[in-house]
């Protein structure tokens, strides 16, 4: 099992290889790969929905088309190139920057992201079979449970599956940092983009099960007639507007504290200063992960929940705009009297305080529950909350992904192509975004295929279509860079950068059992310190020896797959029940994976000391 | 490996189940799940407790609930819960016979519990065709009760699976964290179900 | 606050003016020139909370501007290692401070004015109005009134009126900018909020929930009138006889037809609460044809031709035998002349 066994094989071996990996840089490849992928398809139907909002009455698409068009923009984007984007970072680097070897259950690893996958390919398989779900990506019931043929459907089963991916990946993200810290490296002294990776979980894991449970109820309704939306029958159908709330604010913090954990380290590591405030900034975090979960219903105010709630939950949404804040003072504080190195990672970044303030504004704004009678479900809204997921979470990932490229592949990104990449981003963000504030005020409300003649909002809508292909160009630069990067990159040393945290204290791409011996963690920033007293590299922790390693394993991918199969039996068994045999035969790949798993004993490998000695020569 | 073999009492750790780091990261990872769990039945709580009116013109809990029957159940769930507690005493001073013993009545009361339960079901439909899909309040309904005894199916299957597989051998340290998260698990059903036993069978009866 | 608010407003205007070069909208559509006391509650909430925010952007902008100018690093200063600050308590205080003084600012007036439009005290004494979203239309029943109409709303200026609401299907939400924030229809439960027109004039409203493949053009016009116009309005609509028989030939050829195609099993006329589809009481006197079109012959006879053509997924398509364009001529011919009232948007300045 040494390194060199691992080099020039062939197509096969390799596909085998990334298909049974537990190796968590092997899953965060296949989530940036998938994630990336995802990202990919819905800029391409957000390009669509512009070029249909180019010109009034415009017929691009039918209207039908059109629905189907933005409600995969919104899942697509959220739930299958966000999160797995992020997964994927975190990946990559959480268990580098704790000193781990691995994670703590490479196996649900590995399932996590196989579901995730496979429920992917499920919702888009829709677009082949009779049309996409078309009720949003919010998918308010009734219009969801009467929905006509199986798009919705498609929606469903595609959700649960990614999101029961989700939940385990989220659950074996907690117990590798409560568990599998190097020595030293107490609570206190963890990364932020470690700490905001754990806060994250911790609202995958309370945020996910009522989604769970929602995506249960329309399952329920439209395959096997129960009636908690049918309105004849006693249904209500603001529950699944609670329901979705519940888990799709905080959802919206799953998504953006670990863009403020990436931009920490980021800032730190490029103004050569340590985090201003770390103490308040971990505080930060946590406070509003926990507010993220009181302010659900401001997406409702409008539901007619009444003065009382309306009341209490704009204060309560208020109120997360402290933390966030003190970050976004700490991050100018961290810089101030730093010797700022600009280059792509860092204009990412420094994009984003002005970009995400912009959003954090507006989210104030929005908060103000009579303005947002004004505000709801319009352009403005649109504008908001792409203001924070692209300015702050796009930003994030795209900021990450050129810092810590070098570490997740060995090569450098070619700084040329970030810049002109960033910079047409950017720009392009602006104009389509920032017009939209008006449009929205100007009575264009969010999810309209078309706008009528004469109602002056002709100007603001090409403006922000212009925009979406300055976005468009940038994001093919980016490939190209990927690409150029994969061929002819520059190779990486293990310190690019001039780091402070772990990951940068192991090889670029690091071993598969990334560190040869566990690092001494001696106080924050724990490679700066080392640096600072003159060394190049960490105190180990412990003497060479035996490292355990987990074995490889087919058994997700099969089990994903048996989930992926039963899928289609239950959403087609409602036109003919000979389908339940597909089902039935789906879950039986299910269980019949998971009794071998549990009968079979695994108790993973050993490297010994021996060959890692050898290596070293 | 030596965490292969069974554990001698010499050797024995006074938690086995804690002693490893797959153990504690076991052990951990399932109280995480039961947190995610305890939200999941939250919202179907939530759920049912906005619906439990809505009957449409149906059978309402009132008029079908039983309570007899259910505090049976009730009994007999809260048992296997303390029958459970006995196991992991054995487990913990390494008395594997004695522990697969008090799991077998464990899965036997579980077992009756949900006996008792697809009688009630079929109860309900057969007697008064209340059904799934007859009102807002049967789905909750059966959709809250559903998944409880959905967990405890799953339970079930867990532990015969884990009964089987380690008939032959004795307790080690590869097993031992297997066996206390299921225990763990058993007692989260058991928490569940009190609740509902409160808030949908009490509360409809009185309410 | 209304006082100095509305200095703020003019100033607020002109540098939004001075952003884009669109302007504020169109008149009666946008939100940014409220003509009606939930708008202009919003429009208040809108500029304290911009001016607040602005004030917070600017300082973020200028300390940023500060950063990037002073502390980037500079040639031949590479191996400068910054002083490794770690906090600054007094610092982080004041960063959390003023925040939560400024959010007071914005918190208090909020919670005023989110109970002040949610006030039902004189809603016995008001004009009560019935509002159904159905998908891809808006019907209002007056209560009390015996009337029952559909797509135009008239109101009388300067009166609160209150609104009931409920949809017939999926979740729709009404929303008038210029005079009132949004409320939603659910299927489930009734939905109060009042709206007062400050000066005459037809309001564009639209739905603001998405409801299917119609959603965009399920418009409706609010058509706020004179007092004395809106009583009018009212006894006009009082006394439609539906079964009154037309003595144009065509009408009466048209009303034939009207009845022979089973348009009646949907559509009423008159004050029945029937109401599967659009009550066509005062068809000719309505601003639009299917809530957007020009209200000409030509654009009914198409709609009732083909309506999927011009409304995808709206319940008409299919539930009546084809109509050559003859007939529907005819047709059109009858609806266009249900004009009961001499008030119409016209009258209301249009």
């Amino acid at each position: 099992m040494s390194i060199a066994a691992t080099q020039k094989r062939g197509f096969g071996a390799v596909l085998w290889d990334y298909l049974t990996t537990v190796d968590h840089k092997k899953i965060a490849h296949m989530y940036l790969f998938s994630g990336g992928f995802f990202f990919l398809l819905g800029g391409l139907e957000a390009l669509i929905i512009r070029i249909q909002l180019i010109k009034p009455n415009n017929d691009f698409i039918s209207a039908g088309l059109y629905n189907e068009m933005f409600t995969m923009h919104g899942t697509t984007m959220i739930f299958l190139a966000a999160m797995p984007l992020l997964l994927g970072l975190m990946n990559a680097v959480m268990p580098l920057q704790i000193g781990a070897r691995d994670v703590a259950f490479p196996f649900l690893n590995s399932l996590g992201f196989w579901l995730f996958l496979f429920g992917g390919i499920l919702l888009n398989c829709s677009w082949f079979l009779g049309g996409a779900p078309d009720a949003g990506w919010t998918a308010y019931a009734p219009l969801s449970t009467t929905s006509p043929g199986h798009g919705v459907d498609f929606y469903v089963m595609g959700l649960q599956i990614s999101g029961a991916g989700t939940l385990i990946g989220g659950i074996n993200f907690l117990v590798t940092i409560v568990n599998m810290r190097a020595p030293g490296m107490t609570y206190m002294r963890m990364p932020l983009f470690t700490w905001t990776t754990f806060v994250a979980s911790t609202l995958i894991l309370f945020a996910f099960p009522a989604l769970t449970v929602g995506l249960f109820l329309l399952m329920f309704d439209r395959m096997f007639g129960s009636a908690f939306f049918d309105i004849a029958l006693g249904g209500n159908s603001i529950i699944w507007e609670h329901l979705f709330w519940i888990f799709g604010h905080p959802e919206v913090y799953i998504l953006i504290l670990p863009a403020f954990g990436m931009f920490s380290d980021i800032f730190s590591t490029f103004s050569r200063k340590r985090l201003f405030g770390y103490t308040a900034m971990v505080f930060a975090t946590l406070l509003i992960a926990f507010l993220g979960f009181m302010v659900w219903a401001h997406h409702m105010f409008t539901v007619g929940m009444g003065p009382v709630a309306n009341s209490i939950f704009a204060i309560a949404t208020m109120a997360i705009a402290v933390p966030t804040g003190i970050k976004i003072f700490n991050w100018l504080a961290t810089m101030w009297g730093g010797s700022i190195t600009i280059n792509s990672a860092m204009l990412w970044s420094l994009a984003f305080i002005p970009s995400f303030t912009i959003g954090g504004m507006t989210g104030v704004m929005v908060a103000s529950a009579v303005a947002d009678y004004q505000y709801h479900d319009t352009y403005f809204v649109v504008a908001h909350f792409h203001y924070v997921i692209v300015g702050g979470v796009v930003f994030g990932i795209l900021a990450g992904l050129h810092y810590w490229w070098p570490k997740m592949f060995g090569r450098i990104l070619h700084e040329g192509m970030g810049k002109l990449a960033f910079w047409t981003f950017f720009i392009g963000f602006h104009l389509t975004f920032f017009i939209q504030h008006f449009l929205g005020l100007m009575g264009m409300p969010r999810r309209y295929w078309v706008f009528l003649e004469g109602q002056e909002l002709d100007l603001g809508n090409l403006i922000s279509t212009i925009g979406a292909f300055f976005m468009t160009f940038g994001v093919i630069v980016f490939l190209i860079n990927a690409i150029y990067s994969w061929k002819k990159g520059e190779k990486a040393p293990a310190d690019p950068w001039d780091g402070r945290t772990l990951e940068w204290a192991t090889a670029s791409p690091p071993a598969h059992y990334n560190f040869k011996q566990t690092p001494l963690v001696r106080g924050l920033d724990p490679l700066w310190i080392e640096k600072t007293e003159g060394k190049d590299e960490m105190t180990p922790a412990e003497p060479l020896g035996d490292i355990h390693m987990p074995n490889s394993s087919i058994l997700p991918f099969i089990m994903s797959l048996g989930l992926f199969i039963a899928g289609f039996g239950f959403i087609y068994q409602t036109d003919n029940s000979a389908w339940l045999i597909v089902l039935f035969a789906g879950m039986a790949i299910l269980f019949g994976s998971m009794i071998v798993r549990s009968v079979k004993d695994d108790h993973g490998y050993h490297i010994t000391k021996e060959e890692l000695e050898r290596e070293a020569d | 490996m030596s965490h292969d073999h069974s554990l001698k009492p010499e050797t024995m750790p006074s938690e086995p189940e804690k002693a490893t780091l797959e153990g504690k990261n076991k052990f951990l990872g399932l109280w995480f799940f039961l947190g995610g769990e305890t939200v999941l039945f939250a919202s179907l709580f939530g759920t049912y407790l906005a619906l439990r009116n809505s009957t449409a013109g149906g059978p309402s809990g009132e008029e079908i609930f039983g309570l007899e029957l259910v505090f049976i159940m009730t009994m007999l769930l809260l048992t296997s819960s303390l029958t459970s507690v006995y196991a992991m005493y054995h487990m913990k001073n390494n008395n594997y016979k004695k522990m697969q013993l008090w799991l077998g009545i464990t899965g036997l009361l579980g077992l009756g519990f949900l006996s008792l339960e697809i009688y009630e079901f079929v109860h309900y439909i057969t007697d008064y065709e209340f059904t799934f899909r007859s009102s807002a309040f049967g789905s909750a309904f059966y959709t809250l009760v559903g998944f409880h005894g959905g967990h405890v199916l799953f339970g079930l299957c867990w532990l015969l699976t884990l009964m089987i597989r380690n008939a032959k051998r004795g307790l080690n340290l590869y097993n031992a964290p297997k066996f206390y998260v299921f225990s763990l698990y058993w007692h989260f059903i058991d928490v569940v179900w009190v609740f509902i036993f409160t808030v949908v069978y009490l509360m409809g009866k009185v309410g | 606050m209304k006082g100095w608010m509305g200095k703020f407003r003019a100033l607020f205007l002109l540098s939004s003016l001075a952003l884009i070069l669109s302007g504020c909208g169109k008149d009666n559509l946008t939100a940014l020139v409220p003509k009606g006391y939930g708008a202009e509650s919003a429009m208040d909430l809108i500029i304290l909370t911009t001016i607040v925010m602005v004030f917070v952007f600017i300082i973020v902008m200028i300390i940023y501007t500060i950063v990037l100018i002073r502390f980037r690093k500079k040639k031949g200063q590479e191996d400068i290692i910054p002083k490794q600050v770690e906090g600054n308590k007094t610092l982080e205080t004041i960063w959390t401070i003023i925040p939560i003084l400024l959010l007071l600012i914005i918190a208090v007036p909020t919670v005023t004015a989110t109970f002040d439009l949610a006030d039902e005290t004189g809603k016995e004494d008001a004009i009560n109005i019935h509002v159904t979203g159905n998908q891809f239309w808006w019907h209002f029943n007056y209560e009390g009134e015996e009337i029952q109409t559909s797509q135009d709303l008239y109101i009388p200026v300067g009166e609160r009126v209150y609104l009931d609401m409920i949809s017939s299907d999926v979740i729709h939400s009404f929303w008038v900018p210029t005079i009132a924030g949004k409320m939603d229809t659910n299927p489930e439960n009734e939905n109060t909020m009042y709206i007062e027109a400050y000066e005459e004039g037809v309001y564009w409203g639209k739905c603001a929930e998405l409801c299917g493949p119609s959603h965009s053009l399920m418009d409706f016009k609010v058509i706020a009138v004179s007092p004395e116009e809106y009583d009018q309005w009212v006894a006009d609509m009082q006394n439609v006889d539906p079964e009154e028989e037309p003595q144009d030939a065509v009408v009466q050829e048209g009303k034939e037809l009207f009845e022979a195609n089973n348009c009646m099993s949907c559509h009423a006329i008159g004050s029945s609460p029937a109401a599967i589809g659009p009550n066509l009481t005062n068809f000719g006197d309505r601003s639009t044809i299917a809530g957007f079109l020009e209200p000409t012959k030509e654009n009914l006879v198409d709609w009732i031709v083909d309506p999927e053509s011009i409304k995808p997924g709206n319940k008409m398509t299919g539930n009546y035998p084809n109509v050559s364009e003859e007939e529907a001529e005819s047709i059109a011919e009858y609806l266009m002349q249900l004009q009961p009232s001499e008030v119409t948007p016209e009258s209301a300045g249009n």
